[in-house]
């Protein structure tokens, strides 16, 4: 038999900044991808309610799913893109979530 | 908020949200193929579909979450879907029921009925919902696709598709109504 070292406790590495946390925490990505039904009024209706983004930047990524058939529309924890999914299926948009690249 | 409606109008849109609440609580979540192992098929029925459904119109209205892993597709099919059915039933719902409150009778007999219809912020939210999940429903139905205007609007006036695709349009109008007052 080896020699059992005791575990170590646990240490928060001291150099991680705060911005490094969140940016490990935060690797899962919601998409909404184009669908020829939905109005574009009503589809930067949505990112402006449910998201809270303002006006200009909803239109942006209603354009953006428009013209290039998907956008990016929010970036978090895989729980909270759970939840936006969720969302955007309770208002008949198309969205799906993947690990960001 | 207020919206007018003729009897006809009101009927029309008491029909189609009749329909998706049927659609919704009739095709219940189902596990795709019947399994061999009734243990099995007992957990599925307690805990949720975890397949895409087979009808097109309700896998438009829930779409998969995960393109590239069936696995998490599936749990986050388990523990969202049957929530979103109701949610939608009972947005859909919510349309009957101000509708028949505000003086819609069970069946329109009379000419000439005007329906005024009083909308909270939060009913217009569930209405705008609704109206979304009928126009995929219709759309999904018809293959409805993008700049296709023109065909439909191409076939003669008594052909049923192109009878559809008016009431397609009709609820469109509605709901691009609806989300400026909500945004105005």
């Amino acid at each position: 038999m080896g020699n059992v070292s005791a575990a170590s406790p646990v240490e928060v590495e001291p150099t991680l900044t705060p911005d490094e946390i969140t940016f490990l925490a935060k690797p899962w990505v919601t998409l909404v991808w184009d669908d020829p039904v939905n109005l574009m009024s009503y589809v930067a209706y949505v990112f402006q309610k449910y998201f809270g983004y303002d006006k200009a930047t909803s239109e942006k990524l209603m354009l953006e799913v428009h013209t290039e058939g998907r956008s990016v529309v929010s970036t978090g924890t895989r729980e909270e893109m759970e939840r936006d999914v969720q969302a955007m299926h309770e208002y008949g948009l198309w969205a799906t979530m993947e690990k960001a690249s | 908020m207020i919206a007018t409606f003729t009897g006809f109008e009101a009927d029309l849109l008491r029909s189609l949200a009749s329909q998706m609440v049927e659609l919704l609580r009739n095709e219940r979540a189902e596990p795709a193929a019947p399994t061999a192992d009734a243990f099995e098929a007992m957990m599925a029925e307690f805990s949720g579909a975890t397949t895409i459904p087979e009808d097109p119109v309700l896998a438009r209205l829930f779409p998969t979450a995960y393109t590239d892993d069936e696995e998490s597709a599936a749990d986050f099919r388990r523990f969202t879907e049957s929530g979103l059915r109701d949610g939608k039933a009972a947005a859909a719902g919510s349309i009957i029921d101000t509708l028949e409150d505000a003086g819609l009778p069970p069946e329109l007999m009379e000419d000439g009925l005007v329906i005024d219809v009083e909308l909270t912020h939060a009913d217009a939210e569930a209405w705008m919902r609704a109206f979304t999940d009928i126009r995929l429903a219709l759309a999904t139905r018809l293959g409805v696709e993008a700049g296709d205007e023109h065909y439909w609007h191409s076939l003669p006036d008594d052909d049923p598709r192109a009878q559809a695709h008016d009431i397609y349009e009709w609820v469109g109008y509605l709901q691009e109504t609806v989300v400026e007052a909500l945004t105005s």
